[in-house]
């Protein structure tokens, strides 16, 4: 796997996820993603930027544009210093809420994507990495 | 990569019209330019030549990922593209640049007659530097080539799920033949697009032509159904037969209040009748 | 701070929503709508949605909290202009937004309001 190129976005404010939102529609445009995927992932990037601001306390999203196997792809990584998610199998249930009570839960937010990898632990950050492949 | 000696490019530059005379020889010689304008090819062995010296007069080494390579991988990509689609396998591509080692290999032993090892060592840097190329040119000649088949896929499926209007504001889709994920999603995009398109507000999917109904199925049949609820249109099922109400409700399946006919016949007489229509014999 | 317009036309609020709404403005939109239909004892309330290229669980859960609140008072709330990717990847998310009328577009969603006014 090759990375063509990488970046990285900051998400602190509300302002940010909007802005997520359309560097990943300018992400998959240039890998000539068709329009469904592309919704699907930029979809699924404000769900998790929204994650990352109001129960991370704020973090980053690395993007990176992959090549493999003669396709190619974007990558996402969200990752925060937050509290962690406790029961990630209760997370990953339709419904589940915390906080303010805003969540769909990340099973949603997966179903858009191809890949999702999550790595979290409680009082150790969470760290959610997505991909689409065009 | 080891210093290119700067007479090597000067070599290169200075011998050009031999170089590239030599190449198309080779290139006609085995077969490779058959089929194609003899312009065409010249234009494109001078152009890859120019490309060359021009990387390497701007000093970038042999990995061709680097942006100073950007200019000639474009090239060799649109060229995998125009070969794949006149037909060309991706060994006869390649053989585009692997038929340039020998003329220039020749042009250099000339120039370096008093140096072996000198010629060795840069041989070997322009060696390594067209290996690199011709292996990229290969990877995108079958990413072409992929990329064009999935694109007769796509179509192929389209054309044998096509979108009817039966009326004014009545859309049918009759489905054919197993529904498997990939081909449902083409369809059920195509379907949702042309409701779009046309603002008919009644979908009817005839499934009279599908052998089977598993969970699956019924699954992207509901999410179909539902996608065109939330756009503002309405769908009706027809050609549920009694083996595929059966599988339905021995899996247990909630069809959500999905209207369903067991015919197009009764599905169009429903929806003529939601829009308000009737029909009624003549004389 | 900026907020998106909502219009009156008779007994009806007409909502276009043509921007990349952050979550402050959508629920900025939820309140002043709210506010709008108790001034102006609305009817109904048609938000057009043609130029969203995005739903996400936050919006699609603010139209079915704007689509509840007029309920609330004696208002009906009807979706308009949904685009098929959109609709795709909202079924996908899980979000079947139900409870919430739709329409095609603003003319048959006016419609859909005016009837449902004339039956009351």
């Amino acid at each position: 796997m090759t990375v063509r190129s990488s970046g990285t976005h900051p998400i602190h404010i509300e302002q940010d996820v909007v802005l997520a939102r359309q560097l990943t529609r300018k992400l998959a445009t240039e890998c000539g993603m068709r329009l469904i995927d592309l919704t699907k992932l930029v979809t699924a990037v404000s769900e998790l930027a929204r994650n990352t601001m109001v129960y991370g306390g704020g973090g980053d999203m690395d993007w990176q544009i992959i090549e493999e196997n003669a396709r190619t792809g974007v990558r996402l990584v969200f990752r925060d210093e937050g509290p962690g998610i406790p029961d990630i199998k209760l997370a990953m249930t339709d419904g589940w809420t915390s906080g303010n009570g805003l969540g769909l839960g990340l099973t949603g937010a997966k179903r858009l994507v191809e890949e999702f990898e999550l790595e979290t632990a409680p009082g150790q950050g969470t760290r959610i990495t997505i991909t689409r492949w065009t | 990569m080891a210093a290119l000696q700067t007479s090597t490019l000067e070599a290169l530059k200075k011998d050009q019209a031999q170089l590239l005379a030599n190449w198309y020889s080779s290139l006609e010689a085995s077969g490779a330019t058959r089929n194609l304008k003899e312009q065409e090819v010249k234009q494109q062995t001078s152009d890859f030549l120019q490309l060359i010296i021009a990387g390497l007069d701007a000093g970038n080494g042999s990995n061709v990922a680097a942006s100073g390579w950007d200019e000639i991988r474009q090239f060799l990509e649109k060229l995998s593209r125009s070969r794949a689609l006149l037909g060309q396998n991706s060994q006869q591509t390649a053989n585009f640049i692997f038929a340039f080692k020998g003329p220039l290999f020749a042009a250099l032993q000339n120039h370096y007659q008093d140096n072996p090892s000198l010629l060795a060592e840069q041989l070997l840097e322009l060696s390594e530097l067209l290996d690199s190329l011709g292996m990229h040119t290969i990877r995108t000649f079958q990413e072409s080539r992929e990329a064009v088949i999935k694109r007769q896929q796509e179509e192929l499926l389209e054309l044998s799920t096509p979108v009817v209007k039966l009326w004014d504001g009545v859309l049918a889709l009759p489905m054919i033949g197993t529904l498997d994920s990939q081909r449902t999603q083409v369809v059920m995009e195509s379907l949702l697009q042309r409701i779009v398109d046309t603002g008919s507000e009644i979908a009817i999917i005839d499934i009279t032509g599908v052998p089977t109904v598993d969970t699956l199925v019924a699954q992207h049949l509901l999410k179909t159904v539902t996608a065109i609820r939330l756009m503002g249109a309405d769908c009706i099922i027809s050609g549920v037969r009694p083996q595929i109400a059966q599988t339905i409700v021995h899996l247990g399946l909630d069809l959500q209040g999905v209207v369903t006919k067991a015919n197009l016949a009764d599905a169009l007489k429903l929806a003529l009748s939601r829009l308000g229509l009737s029909l009624t014999k003549a004389g | 701070m900026e907020r998106i317009p909502i219009l009156q036309m008779g007994d009806f609020l007409l909502v276009t929503i043509q921007v990349d709404m952050h979550d402050q403005l959508a629920l900025t939109l939820q309140e002043d709508l709210s506010e709008r239909i108790s001034r102006t004892s609305a009817r109904g309330v048609l938000i057009d949605i043609s130029a969203l290229d995005m739903v996400d669980s936050f919006i699609g859960r603010m139209i079915g909290t704007i689509s509840g609140l007029s309920r609330i008072m004696d208002a009906q709330t009807v979706l308009v202009g949904m685009q098929p990717a959109v609709a795709i990847t909202l079924v996908e998310l899980g979000m079947t937004l139900p409870g919430v009328s739709t329409a095609l577009n603003v003319e048959r969603g006016m419609k859909l309001l005016q009837d449902w006014v004339s039956n009351q």
